[in-house]
């Protein structure tokens, strides 16, 4: 409004096209929200989502300190597969790199592509619980009556034994959902 | 508050001519095709009276429902919807239908439309001495809009939505019941009814924002502006940055639904949880988006009947301001119970209880702009001392509720229910009364009657409080919401509030004798018929006010 006198309809039109811009943002805010919730989900370890680490990563193994993991497994209604853990619980040392078996039936007569969705509660261990190799990072075919042994590599970052909110952690549940991949439907 | 030496005179220079500018337009014109501020601010009161009386029948309907455990009535209502062989689980899923319907229609259609569309049409541009709304046709396209989202919302409940007809998810349309629960096209209607009614509330915010900030008389600054006036301003920026939210996460919906998405569908790599973050993130705002307009109602009715100027004006404007900002990052406090860590909750419950100080400041600012007034009880002003109380006592439930620990417990218990409508239906609602007899002299030119007004208030005040009350009880002893049956234990309660509502149904009767008396018979009103505490504009101008006014702008000192 520094500039020179402008009608009443000037700055009219200008208050509602920066009105109209800030909706607008707000939409975009929304529709940016997807992303963006996943990425904060990744980082912190919110709701109880899992780290990733490569093969090479070096933690401090000597804690000295054991957790108990739990092992939980489920298939999606209507998926035909049989789905469940070699051993129900384990335990690990803080630190070292643990490795888990799940076992997976295709109990119909058609090839079936499934993909598991996964967290860990508490919830509050996400962000320590860290895998290195996982049969959740692609999906998996399994023939009809084909049965798969299917390996979890994961270690619990000894920094959780420094998180105030962990110091109560005695046992961590990991689990897996399977859920059927359907034609073109790709998870993203 | 601003106080205002203009009289009536100075303008009826400018009714003198406004005699030419005065010629109506024909009904058709007048009434379909609007641009006059007064007009369409009609229309919306009419709407919401209309959407009203649908809303509150459905509740009438739960109401005789819940009156006794066991089902009374549900089933026989589903034959009547769906077929002589409805089952009952149609029957339950045509009780789903009705919670949703009362929800939709009393939020977006009726409370919504009734304060911003209706009072902030009518008064915002009088009381800032503006001729019209910045943008008179605009301002039309937003009503509208509304006619044919109601008609989608309530065309709904004919077509199939799943287990029977109609949109039975709650008014929060939560996923996956909303996706993958809800086979047909009712809740696809639904969806598309709010986005129509979200795209008329943004264009009615643009509105508000562009007239508010550009077409004040000379002399009307910001901090000179009255209180309702900061109310619809704020109300108008909560929804200008809160509904295109809702949208977003709507249009999710439907692409979920209708074309192999997965947003909300953890098969494919998305969250429902997702859905419920994008909903309140536009649903907390939305609660003071209802009851914010309402606070500006009843300062001025405060002031004016306590001949008082409002206690701490400028805290009162920030204090709506801050609930406004603080209101943006609370939603969580909707969703303790869906696995959060105690450090989030913690959070959500601290900030939840912080809106709690400036919404404090209100209630006493009221209080002490009454203390020492010259007080006197007209329908406006019993109608907003009642609000007042009723206000604080949801506040103080809500309180309750917003500890995490002690929401673990509530959480979608009847508690919740009674928190909820303490703060709107014997809030929002009781803004909406009083805001009624305050300006109906000044909107039809005639008075109401003074004594059914006060019968009006008190049975609707002893109907809600039996109604809403005991909800209380029935959510502390844990009885669960959204369910048309219960167990025998709770029967007392509910038996109490079913004929609360029948005590606050009489009310209403009340209400529309009142209003068809008054439009057909009420006395002429005076220009204000409040005396010297009346100061805002509107009250210099005649009663009902010219078709257009103000084309000399009055000057503010």
């Amino acid at each position: 409004m520094a500039t020179a006198p402008q009608t009443l309809a000037h700055r009219n039109r200008r208050t509602m096209r920066i009105a109209l811009l800030v909706a607008i943002g707000s939409l975009s805010m929304g529709f940016a929200s997807v992303p963006l919730y996943r990425i904060f989900c990744e980082q912190t370890g919110f709701g109880g989502t899992t780290q990733r680490a490569d093969a090479a990563t070096k933690v401090n193994v000597a804690t000295g300190h054991t957790l108990s993991i739990r092992f939980d497994s489920n298939v999606t209604p209507g998926m035909p597969w049989k789905f469940y853990p070699e051993h129900r619980t384990d335990t690990v040392t803080v630190g070292a790199r643990d490795m888990a078996i799940f076992v997976a039936k295709n109990m119909s007569d058609k090839p079936v592509t499934g993909t598991a969705a996964f967290n860990v509660t508490p919830t509050q261990a996400g962000a320590y619980f860290t895998k290195i190799q996982c049969f959740c990072f692609t999906e998996q075919t399994l023939q009809p009556g084909q049965e798969v042994r299917m390996p979890v590599l994961y270690y619990v970052d000894p920094k959780i034994l420094d998180d105030p909110d962990n110091k109560d952690t005695q046992q961590i549940t990991l689990s897996y959902t399977f859920y059927p991949v359907e034609n073109g439907k790709k998870p993203s | 508050m601003t106080t205002t030496t203009a009289n009536p005179d100075d303008f009826h220079g400018s009714h003198a001519h406004d005699d030419h500018g005065d010629h109506l337009p024909g009904f058709f014109a007048r009434w379909f095709m609007s641009t006059n501020h007064k007009d369409i601010g009609t229309l919306y009161l009419i709407f919401a009276i209309i959407a009203g009386i649908i809303g509150g029948s459905i509740s009438g309907l739960m109401r005789a429902e819940l009156a006794h455990p066991g089902i009374q009535y549900l089933h026989a209502w589903a034959q009547m919807m769906d077929g002589p062989d409805a089952s009952l689980d149609q029957a339950y899923h045509l009780w789903n239908v009705l919670i949703t319907a009362h929800g939709l229609i009393m939020v977006f259609f009726m409370v919504m439309p009734a304060m911003i569309g209706g009072f902030g049409n009518w008064f915002v541009p009088i009381m800032i001495g503006a001729p019209d709304m910045a943008f008179p046709r605009m301002n039309n396209i937003s009503f509208w809009l509304l006619i044919p989202a109601f008609v989608l919302l309530l065309g709904s409940t004919f077509v199939p939505g799943g287990t029977g007809n109609g949109a039975g998810t709650g008014w929060t349309v939560y996923a996956p019941l909303s996706t993958s629960g809800s086979a047909g096209p009712a809740v696809d209607m639904a969806i598309l009814s709010l986005h129509i009614a979200g795209a008329s509330s943004i264009l009615g915010a643009v509105n508000f924002i562009t007239t508010i900030f550009n077409m004040r008389a000379p002399g009307m600054t910001l901090h000179k502006m009255p209180l309702f006036v900061w109310s619809v301003l704020v109300t108008a920026f909560l929804l200008l940055l809160a509904l295109p939210v809702l949208a977003a996460a709507i249009t999710m919906l439907l692409t979920d639904r209708n074309f192999g998405t997965t947003f909300y569908d953890a098969a494919g790599g998305g969250d429902p949880e997702l859905y419920q973050h994008l909903f309140w993130f536009f649903g907390h705002p939305e609660v003071y988006i209802m009851i914010l307009p309402g606070f500006g109602i009843i300062s001025q009715i405060v002031s004016t009947f306590s001949r008082k100027p409002v206690f701490g004006y400028l805290g009162m404007a920030y204090a709506m301001v801050a609930i406004g900002v603080v209101g943006f990052v609370v939603w969580a406090h909707h969703m303790f119970t869906t696995g959060m860590s105690v450090n989030v909750k913690m959070y959500f419950t601290a900030a939840t209880m912080v809106i709690a100080v400036p919404t404090g400041i209100k209630i006493f600012s009221w209080i002490a702009t009454m203390w020492g007034g010259s007080m006197s009880f007209k329908t406006p002003m019993v109608w907003a001392i009642g609000f007042i109380f009723m206000f604080t006592v949801g506040g103080v439930t809500g309180v309750v509720l917003a500890n995490g620990g002690v929401d673990d417990v509530m959480h979608d218990t009847y508690y919740v229910v009674a928190h909820f409508h303490y703060v709107l239906s014997l809030g929002a609602v009781f803004g909406l009364f009083a805001g009624f007899y305050y300006w109906f002299p000044k909107m039809s030119g005639k008075m109401y009657n003074e004594f059914l007004g006060q019968l009006h208030f008190w049975v609707f005040f002893i109907g809600v409080n039996l109604l809403f009350f005991p909800m209380h009880f029935l959510g502390l002893s844990g009885m669960p919401r959204r369910y048309p049956d219960y167990p025998e234990a709770f029967a007392k309660w509910n038996a109490v509030a079913s004929h609360g509502y029948e005590i606050m149904a009489v009310g209403m009767l009340i209400f529309f004798v009142n209003l068809i008396w008054s439009l057909a018979a009420g006395k002429k009103a005076a220009d204000n018929p409040w005396g010297e505490g009346a100061t805002t504009l509107e009250w210099t101008l005649s009663s009902p006010p010219p078709f257009h006014q103000f084309e000399t702008l009055p000057v503010i000192d």
